[in-house]
């Protein structure tokens, strides 16, 4: 219930405040709203088998979005950041589906 | 509760887990906990970051946030699109340039052609003339001029270099010209003048009336046939008689020279 407040607020302000990026963060953007994506799929997943743990979860958000941009930070300085942000996407998007399969298996039992 | 397909995804919870993981979600719905707003403020950091992003995306149509090797690559693109266009311009040019040319030699021949046509118009008595010369007045009151004197006089005019010639106002005189004795008069080109005779002849004015008043010249004959000569000089005489050309049965244009 909570947490369906809290997205809500989260959409309005974005909405509403349209914030300005920083030039220097704004390829890192994406990739951390995906691996932060990852972590919320991931936690729902944990909270229908269970085993969910709210110290766990802010860990794994963090640190997702922390290791996603460090990743891309150090592509961008190998020369090679498009490929990489491109892996790191990609790998983050299967974690999603399978965590989504898990997800619909406890919610439709199928 | 295994109806899912166990091929694609392998049964692997039990009933008790997953019946306790939907009560546990629909409990939680309503009864919130210091875990959920924790996962709250999360959830809302993320929607925050992902809408700021979508709004950034929809924005971004230019080439702020492309890495150094795609702006290389954008900019190798468009100087290569930039190298083509300049191609074709030059080619282009060529062409008008070309096309100019040959427009502006058509035009030169064809002014030059007009000009023929003029000229030789005005020597074949197809168009009107105008310009210097002299109207020559010949009284033949006995009507005793001898066809032949008055050849000779047509002729020392042509020697004069006498551009365009009409007599009576009825009858254009051109290189094909006949002359011909009637009773009444002479026929020229098959038409009867009677005199007087007056002939409008187109050229150098001084040229022409010296030309036929010289000793024993066209003057002296006529006043030998008991006729009488008036010349006067005038800046413009018209020459208005036209003939229609007749194209040549038996002569052919030689192609080429």
């Amino acid at each position: 219930m909570i947490a369906i407040i809290g997205l809500v607020v989260g959409v309005v302000l974005g909405l509403f405040l349209t914030p300005d990026v920083p030039l220097s963060l704004e390829p890192y953007l994406p990739i951390a709203v995906v691996a932060a994506l990852d972590a919320v799929f991931g936690a729902f997943r944990a909270f229908l088998d269970g085993i969910f743990d709210d110290k766990v979860f802010v860990i794994s958000f963090i640190s997702n979005v922390l290791i996603a941009a460090m990743i891309v930070f150090l592509g961008d300085k190998l020369g090679v950041g498009a490929q990489l942000s491109t892996g790191v996407v990609v790998v983050l998007g299967i974690r999603i589906f399978s965590n989504v399969a898990a997800i619909r298996r406890h919610i439709f039992h199928a | 509760m295994s109806t899912g397909d166990p091929d694609t995804e392998p049964a692997e919870r039990p009933d008790p887990v997953e019946r306790s993981g939907m009560q546990r979600l629909r409990r939680s719905f309503f009864a919130p906990s210091r875990g959920q707003a924790v996962v709250a403020v999360l959830v809302g950091v993320l929607a925050f970051a992902a809408v700021t992003q979508v709004r950034l995306a929809g924005a971004d149509d230019t080439y702020a946030g492309l890495r150094e090797a795609e702006l290389i690559q954008a900019l190798n693109g468009l100087q290569a699109a930039s190298r083509k266009a300049e191609r074709d311009i030059s080619d282009l040019e060529e062409t008008r340039d070309q096309l100019r040319s040959s427009t502006q030699r058509r035009t030169t021949a064809l002014e030059q052609a007009q000009q023929e046509v003029q000229t030789l118009g005005v020597l074949a008595g197809t168009v009107p003339a105008s310009g210097p010369g002299i109207r020559i007045t010949v009284n033949d009151p006995e009507n005793q001029l001898s066809l032949n004197h008055l050849l000779d006089g047509i002729e020392e005019l042509r020697n004069a270099g006498v551009e365009a010639v009409e007599i009576n106002d009825r009858v254009r005189v051109i290189a094909q010209t006949s002359f011909e004795e009637d009773p009444e008069g002479v026929r020229v080109d098959g038409v009867v003048l009677k005199p007087p005779y007056i002939i409008d002849a187109i050229g150098n004015a001084d040229t022409l009336s010296g030309a036929l008043q010289f000793q024993d010249g066209f003057a002296d004959d006529v006043e030998l046939d008991s006729g009488s000569v008036e010349i006067k000089k005038a800046d413009r005489i018209d020459v208005t008689v036209t003939r229609t050309p007749v194209p040549p049965r038996y002569a052919e244009a030689v192609p080429g020279q």
